[in-house]
Parts: C-alpha cells; structure tokens; sequence
C-alpha cells in the first residue's frame, strides 16, 4: 500500500495561479484529508496541463514559430506582391527589396512561390493526418476492443497495408489518372500511413479494456462505442493529440518527397515542387540559392517546430518527463 | 546494539508544502532482533525504513542521527550513503515484484548490483547459489527473467540478492502483502531463517498486517501519523497493548474463527490527519475514545512499563495508577 | 434451486496468437447463492477465484457450463437481456481506485447507472435515491459527491461502489477482493456493511484469498484450488472441521495473533516437506519445485511438447518451509492419457493439437463427496 510519499504526489497538481474554478468547489476540498488516493493524479488534470503547458518553452516556441507559419499559409497569398507561377520579372533575381527572395529561371517572384506553396503543404499534412489519424483510430479501437478474430483480421489487414510499397502505387496511380489535386495526394498519404496509428491505438485500447472502470461502465450497461468514446478514448487523449502532430508532420514531409520526385498534385503548386522545379531546371547548378533554399528550409522550420512542439507536449503530458 | 535512530526527522517536498512524514522518531534495534513497524498506510513507516537506506529526491532530512553498529549514517549524503548500501544497510523494497529490471536476468542484475558496490559476483557467486537453494528456488533462477518467475519467487528472489554480502541492517518493507497465506507463511519463515543463520544481523520488517509480525517479530513499533505511537516487544503488543491506537488496530483484525454473529466487531472511525498541517497535541486524539482535555498537549514516547513504550497520557494515567494501587496494596 | 446456480462451469484460457496453448483456469465448479447468503469463495491467486467473479458477471465467457441466475441461463444473455441482468446482479472489484475513470469525478459511477437504467427518473427523485443508498452505506453525501476519486479514501471509494450496486434493484453482489486493499481499521467496517446489506436479503458471493474474512462474514465457504473445488459447505462446517488436506494446510498458514504458526503434518499425504520445525534446507536437484510453480494451472501445449520437457518427467521434490510444501501436491492419481504432470503442470504427450472438449475431460476434477450434512470435500488422490 501507499505511503506518505503517494499522499504527497497526489497533492501537488494544483499550482498556484492554475484556473481552479469548476474543478473543486470552494470549501469542498478538505483535500488535506491525509493518505489519499493510491495513484497520483491530480484534481485538476486540464487545468493542470494547461499550467505546465504555458510554461513548457519548447511547446510555446514549436507552436508560435507553426503558427506564424500557419497564418502565412492562411492569409499570406492575400499579401503576396506577385501572383505566383507568373513570369513578372527578368529571370536569375538576386533577393532584393522588390523581390525578396529573388526570382526563378523563369522570373517568378519566389517569395510569393513560397506564400501560395505553404497553403498547399499544410492542406496535404491536415489531410494527411486527418485520414490517418481517423481510418488508424477507428481500426485502433475496433481491434482493441473486440479483440478475437475480427482483431486478427483487422491487424492482418494493417500488416498488408504496411506492406504496400506505397510510391509505387502511387507511380502506377498517377499513370492512369490525368490530373490529381492536393486533397487527392492528402488523403492518399493518409490512406497509407495509418498502420503505425492504428498498432499503437489498438494496443493501449487491449490495456485500458482490462481496466476495472471499463468493467464497470459494462456492469453499468453501457455498450462497447459508449465505453470506447467516454472511458477508453479520453484517457489516451493525450497519445491522440501527440500522434496527430507527429501525423501531420511526417505527412507535409511524406508530399514533399512526392512533390519532388514529380509524383505531387498536378494542379497548383507545393513546397516539393518548388524544389522539383529548381533541380530540374538546374538550380543548383546555375547557384540559384534562393530558388531552392527557403521552400527546403521553410519545410525544416515547420517540421521541426512540429517536433519541438510534440517534445513540449510530450513533457506537460507525461509528470515523469515535467520533473527534470 | 545495532541501530540507534535518534530524533529522526524526515520530510516530504510538495507543491502544497512539507509534509512531516517521520516526525522525531527515536528507537534502536538490538543484534539479532527482528523489529516489526506497523500502521496504516500513510503514517510514515515506508518513508522511515526508505530514509535509513537512501532518501529519495523528493525527501529530506531535517534533522536527528542514525547510527548503525557505533558508525554514524550520513543518510543525507546519498553518495556517502553507497559505501553502506547492501554492506550495512539493505531494503527489500515494497514493491520488490515490479521493481526487478524485466530486460535483465537475475543472475545479470545480481552481478549488475554487486558491480555497483564494488563486489565481483564470481566472489559470491557459490554461496549465492546454496542461498538460492535454501529459498527453495531451483538454480536455474540465474538464468531466469523476472517475469517467468511467480510473485513468490520473485520476492525469495530480492530477498536472497538483498542479503547477499550479509548486511547488518535488513529493511523488508510490505514484503508480505501482496502474497498468498501459503507464500506468505513461507517468506516469514525464510526472514526469521536468515536471522538466525546471521545472513542478517537484524531487521526491520515494515507491514500494516500485525498477524504477520505477531508471527515473526520480537519487537513491534506502531506509528500513526508519522510519530511513533507505541513499542514493545510483540507478545506485549498483542496480548497488553496500551495505546487506545494499538488497542483498537489489533480489535479490528478478525482472526479465524471469529464470526459476524457471535461477534461484531468494529473499526476505527474516521480518518488520519493530514501531515501537512498535523494538529498539536496526541494526533490520535479526533478518533480516540479516551480522548481528554490533556490530549490537547503532545504526549511524550516514553518508558511506562519496562521495555514498553508508549506515547498516551491516558496510558501514563493508568499505569501510574495501578502502580499506585499495587503501592498502597503492598502498603497495606 | 438457488438464486444463482453455476453448474459445472469451466473456463479454459487460451494463450499464444493462434491459441498455442490451453490452459483449463476453471474445472467445473457447481455450487449455488440464495438471497441473503453470503458465500465466501476462497483460493489463492491462481485458484481461478475471480475469472469465476467475472462470468458471473457476464464479463468473460465461460468455456463451458452453465450459469443460471433465478432460473435462466445468463451465459447467451446479450443486448437487453444483458442489461436486464445486471438490474440484479452487480460486482465490486479489489482495486477501488482503478475502478475510477481518473478523468471523471466518483459520482459518474452513479450517473453512468442513472443514464442507462434512470433515464425517465425526476432529478429530484433520484438524488433522493442517491442519498438513500449512500445512508445504507454509512456514507455522509457531502463528503462523497461532487468530488475526484483520489480526494476519496479507499474506504469511501469502495463504499461508493457498493451504493452505486444497491441504486439498482440488485439481488446478487458479487465482491471481488473488494478489502484486501483497504486499512486495517476500515475493513471491518465494510465487512460489517456487507452483513447488514445480506440481512435485507442480498446474495453475496465473497471472492477472497483471507481466510478469517471469509469465515467472518460467510454462511457458505467454497475452496477452489487449481480452478477445482476442494472443499465446500457451511462455513463452521468446514472452518471447524477441514477435510481436505489443501483447506487444513491453507489454515495452519494463516498468521494469527495469539497463535503462532502450527507445524503442519505434511507426511499425511506421503509428501515429506520439512516444514514442521521452520528448518530449511537446501533443494535437492536442480528442478527444485516451489510453491507457486505449482500453483500455476495445468497448462496443456497445443504445440509439440518440447524434448526438455518430456525429458523431466521426475516427480520433484519438495524442499522450503511451510508454504512451498502446502502448493507442492501430488498430481492427481490416475494418469490421462494425453498429458503428462511436471513441476505442478501438464504438458502434452501426443504430439497433435488437443482440442478443447479433450481438456475439458482430462482436467475433470476429482469428485466431491458428503462427509457430513451440508459439507462436501473432493476426493484426494
């Protein structure tokens, strides 16, 4: 059984300054009531991880530096000085007050190039995640909770997903369709990257399923999707929120790799096929730069902020990361 | 004398302040004792046998002396601290089951913990394995992972790799809970046994089950809210307790045999106060029915009877009365 | 008939991803709870004590057998069936903190109930019902609800579980280890609130491993060791007179207060453990066998039996105190055909896959006869 140290843990969540209004009525808490719970879990969890959120500086730089880059995305091609894809000035441009980042072979304005390809980028990795985060968490959970052969079946399909060599379908898919958009390359990434999504979300499902409180919601008569939505799937909320970030993530990342081997979206235009562009037209070669460097180093900064960000987060969810 | 503890005072940091977990404890353990320390949970008696062996980041020790075979412990001093682990002062820890490395076999971590300590294994090695044997754990437990052992096992386990270069001082904390009778009867029996065979020179065995030390004990020191409510040796405890706290702990306990019918019996009601802001006066005094108005003052822990113990002025009262009584008796 | 009977009822686990092995948890255990009994199921961990607790409560099947609660067969219950059912039947686990979803306050336990069985009840009414059944708990409102459950202690959160079963029209409790975790000093208290809720005519079925609970508290006791009965009846039946040597072994290792550990008679069954005077001494042979080896179930390999093991077939010898010698029994008498006794486990002979109803058979436990009026004790081999 516990001793002291657990009755200690158990009463430190709520810091100073934490909004504590809705979590404990005022003056019900003799919360000093000595040898609390066994486990350590605080009164306030939100409120709590909302504290230790705003002050964890990874989490707050990753996601002041993605939202910058979100709102350029949003509104940044209303601001663009040039409409993209259009020839509107001599080629080869250094960056200079006119054009800042300079113009391409052809005389495009790279910095509007940039504005309109981030809306395109994070579209696909919203998608992306978006899929995959819904076909993983729904086979996840399904697996989980039945369990038996549906489970068998459901993780033998994921292992041939898995299996798919998805750029070669995606190679034989683009040969037979003409054209294919943003949204068709977002959700294709989704449609292939859900497996890893769904194993882990099936695996803490089969977990929590053991559970006595889930034993408990069942002797309340409660059917299996209501215990799955209310019981199973709040307490991996934060496992939720981490694998999105990471999805959406490695899906902007997965597009551009498409994007650049010329595989992307047939209309309009990306971070990747900037870079497709550059290399093709010998960007390198002619010491363009600034043709390739800032959509190469764009997608770094929103990537990595993403990381940064998912490490933050990592350690406001989980008490044992906070400490250090 | 083995251990001397003296005004021992041990806090835990939390975010809402310091809780007083051990709360001037003074006491000794003789050679060859097994001391038993009971109460329930939260009153402090993991944190006293944890902090006599390594105080854990979140712990502090304010103040008083641990001094084990004439050498004083620097418990505060955890890299001090590393010269004494498993040589002078060893623990079996609570939850010994879960706290075994899954990835390593026990021979490894055998070998892995002696490295820490500056001991080669192959030095120990033959009689690790008679002591293994004796446990009655077959010698292929070297080359086990923890999780193909039972709990049982697991718990013979720690405790044979624990007392393995014969500490003076053993701390067998809640070693015993999480087990079957059986397994139980047979892991007491395997603690007196390595007492006896001087594989430990004394012991603390720390558990909330007072049947248990009933059965192994020769002392037993009760503690509530982090002071020590009473001590005497075990038979006293259990047949002539005279703490109102120990009186009613032990008429808690059904023992086999008893029935709801013939006997109902009754627990203590309310709860322990919290450590954070611990009231003055006898802390057992919201739940004790002889509390009176002089509980309102700290009770000393003091020798009322010849090696027994107790911090209660309703005790003082009674004993100084019957001794009055035998007095005027003896007067007459 | 009783309220509740179970009528062989057996349970075999499967184990590995395609069910390599079969391992026979439950071997058809029979007996029966009325209203206002309380029948204290007894084993150590293992025995299978709560897999039974749990298809009771229809949250694992069983693999074969029949459980019939007044009269119907519960087993095929599902849907509205189901949730017919547990109007009547409700259980209390062991842990009363993991029976808390952390995310949500206690009293979302009585909501949950309110939803499903409430839906049509005023609000007023039903928090009348809430503090009725928290009075009938010796729960003061104030102190219970509106709160997380780590701001409760671990006697409040089990009583708050146990209103939670009586806001439904509940005849059968099933109470699964529901004190091992709480103090000493409130045990008792939640002991005694479990007999008086047996006194308004609840049936009770006590899952325990602590003998003097079960004797304390149980009109009936039923062990169960190895998924088998050993030994049933009335409670002073079998805790004043014990035939099975498992139930006398199991009592002699109970500590007690103002009893010290009785030496044990091990030689009765021919199984010469050294236990009676507490020496140890060390294991002969290198399969020295101990206590909870063999307390594992018999285990049977749907896979071909590995060389190592059909090279042990030795008989071990039993070696440490008290408690190993009490797990380390004989095997029981005749051997079956397809499997084998090791260390306290069964490995397979045959080299094909045993299905199912093969297990069954072969782990039939040995019958119970009468000894006295209301007292059955399984044959010992």
């Amino acid at each position: 059984m516990s001793d002291v140290d657990q009755a200690a843990t158990s009463s430190a969540p709520v810091a100073p300054g934490a909004p504590l209004t809705g979590v404990r009525a005022p003056g019900a808490a003799p919360v000093g009531g000595a040898p609390l719970g066994r486990k350590a879990y605080s009164g306030g969890r939100r409120w709590e991880f909302l504290y230790f959120a705003v002050r964890n500086k990874k989490l707050v730089l990753g996601l002041g530096v993605e939202i910058i880059f979100v709102l350029a995305a949003i509104i940044g091609p209303y601001f663009a000085p040039y409409p993209p894809k259009q020839f509107v000035a001599p080629a080869f441009l250094h960056p200079s007050a006119k054009h800042l980042f300079g113009t391409s072979y052809f005389g495009q304005d790279v910095f509007s190039l940039l504005l309109y390809s981030l809306r395109n980028s994070y579209l696909v990795g919203f998608l992306g995640a978006a899929f995959a985060g819904v076909i993983g968490l729904g086979i996840g959970f399904i697996a989980g909770w039945r369990g038996g052969w549906l489970d068998e079946i459901l993780q033998t399909f994921t292992y041939i997903v898995v299996m798919i060599p998805s750029l070669v379908l995606l190679i034989v898919i683009g040969a037979y369709l003409k054209s294919h958009s943003a949204f068709f390359e977002g959700v294709f990434i989704g449609v292939t990257t859900w497996p890893w999504v769904a194993r882990a979300v099936r695996a803490q499902t089969f977990t929590l399923r053991q559970r006595d409180f889930v034993d408990l919601a069942r002797l309340s008569g409660k059917r299996g999707p209501a215990i799955v939505l209310k019981d199973i799937a709040p307490n991996m909320a934060s496992y939720i929120l981490l694998a999105f970030i990471l999805l959406f993530g490695s899906s902007m990342l997965i597009a551009v790799n498409y994007d650049f081997l010329g595989l992307g979206p047939t209309s309009g235009i990306s971070l990747g096929d900037m870079l497709n562009l550059a290399e093709l037209w010998s960007g390198l070669q002619l010491h363009l730069w600034w043709w390739f460097i800032p959509p190469g180093a764009a997608m770094t900064i929103m990537v990595a902020a993403l990381l940064v960000a998912n490490v933050g987060l990592d350690e406001v969810f989980n008490p044992k990361l906070r400490e250090t | 004398m083995s251990l001397s503890v003296r005004n021992l005072r041990i806090a835990y940091r939390t975010l809402r302040g310091d809780v007083q977990a051990v709360d001037d404890v003074t006491f000794s353990v003789a050679d060859g004792e097994i001391m038993g320390l009971a109460g329930e949970s939260g009153c402090g008696k993991s944190t006293l046998g944890n902090s006599l062996i390594y105080l854990e980041g979140r712990m502090r020790h304010l103040g008083g002396t641990v001094e084990l075979d004439g050498k004083v412990l620097p418990i505060s001093d955890d890299r001090a601290m590393n010269r004494h682990r498993m040589r002078d002062v060893s623990i079996i820890p609570q939850y010994a089951m879960s706290a075994l490395n899954p990835t390593k076999k026990i021979g490894v971590l055998a070998r892995d913990l002696l490295k820490s300590r500056g001991t080669k294994l192959a030095k120990v090695l033959p009689e690790f394995r008679r002591r293994v044997a004796l446990v009655g754990l077959p010698d292929s437990v070297l080359e086990m992972y923890p999780f193909e052992l039972s709990g049982g096992m697991r718990q013979r386990a720690t405790m044979v790799i624990s007392t393995l270069l014969n500490p003076s001082l053993l701390i067998a904390d809640e070693v015993t809970s999480a087990l079957d009778v059986s397994n139980q009867r047979a892991v007491g029996e395997l603690l007196t046994e390595f007492r006896d065979r001087g594989y430990v020179k004394s012991m603390i065995v720390i558990t909330h089950d007072l049947s248990i030390l009933a059965q192994i004990a020769d002392t037993i020191m009760v503690m509530y809210a982090g002071k020590l409510a009473e001590k005497a040796d075990a038979g006293t405890i259990i047949d002539r307790p005279l703490h109102p706290y120990t009186q009613a702990l032990l008429s808690s306990l059904p023992e086999v045999g008893v029935r709801y019918e013939e006997e109902e019996l009754t627990g203590i009601p309310g709860r322990p106060p919290s450590l954070l802001d611990p009231p003055a006066g006898c802390r057992f005094r919201d739940r004790c029915p002889f509390a009176f108005d002089k509980c309102a003052e700290e009770p000393p822990f003091v020798e009322l009877l010849p090696g027994h113990q107790v911090a209660c002025w309703k005790a003082a009262q009674d004993v100084a009365g019957s001794a009055e009584r035998e007095h005027e008796e003896a007067a007459r | 008939m009783s309220m509740l009977e179970l009528d062989k009822v057996s349970k075999v686990f499967k184990s590995g991803t395609f069910g390599g092995s079969l391992k026979p948890a439950l071997r058809q255990v029979s007996f029966g709870i009325d209203r206002g009994e309380v029948v204290s199921l007894i084993g150590e961990s293992g025995s299978g004590k709560s897999t039974l607790g749990k298809i009771v409560l229809h949250l694992t099947p069983a693999s074969a057998g029949k459980v019939s609660f007044e009269g119907q067969d519960v087993t095929e219950k599902k849907g509205r069936e189901l949730h017919e059912y547990y109007r009547h039947v409700q259980g209390v686990f062991q842990d009363p903190f993991s029976s808390y979803n952390p995310l949500y306050k206690a009293d979302r336990v009585f909501e949950m109930v309110r939803q499903e069985y409430f839906g049509g009840l005023q609000r007023d009414a039903w928090e009348a019902k809430v503090e009725t059944v928290l009075e009938t708990v010796t729960l003061n409102p104030a102190d219970v609800l509106n709160k997380f459950p780590h701001q409760l202690s671990g006697g409040q959160q089990q009583r708050l579980l146990v209103a939670r079963a009586l806001l439904l029209d509940v005849k059968l409790l099933i109470a699964d280890e529901i004190i091992s975790m709480l103090d000493a000093s409130t045990r008792v208290d939640v002991l005694n609130m479990l007999v008086s809720l047996k006194r308004k005519g609840l049936g009770i079925l006590f899952i325990t491993h602590d003998l003097s609970l079960g004797n304390y508290i149980s009109d009936k006791t039923v062990i169960l060791r190895h998924g088998a009965v050993v030994e049933m009846g009335e409670t002073p039946k079998v805790f004043g007179n014990p035939q099975h040597r498992y139930t006398k072994s199991l009592l002699t290792a109970v500590p007690q207060l103002h009893k010290k550990w009785a030496p044990f008679d091990w030689s009765a069954n021919g199984s010469a453990a050294p236990a009676s005077n507490g020496a140890l001494r060390p294991a002969s042979g290198a399969a020295a066998p101990v206590a909870e080896e063999a307390r594992e179930t018999r285990r049977y390999s749907r896979s071909s039996l590995s060389p190592l093991h059909a090279a042990k077939g030795a008989k071990s010898t039993p070696s440490v105190g008290a408690g190993a010698a009490v797990a380390e029994e004989a095997a029981p008498g005749p051997r079956p055909s397809l499997m084998e006794m090791e260390g306290g486990r069964w490995h397979r002979r045959a080299r094909r896959r045993v299905t199912l109803a093969e297990v069954l058979a072969e782990s039939a436990p040995p019958p119970l006869v009468e000894c006295e009026p209301g007292h059955l004790v399984a044959v010992e081999e």
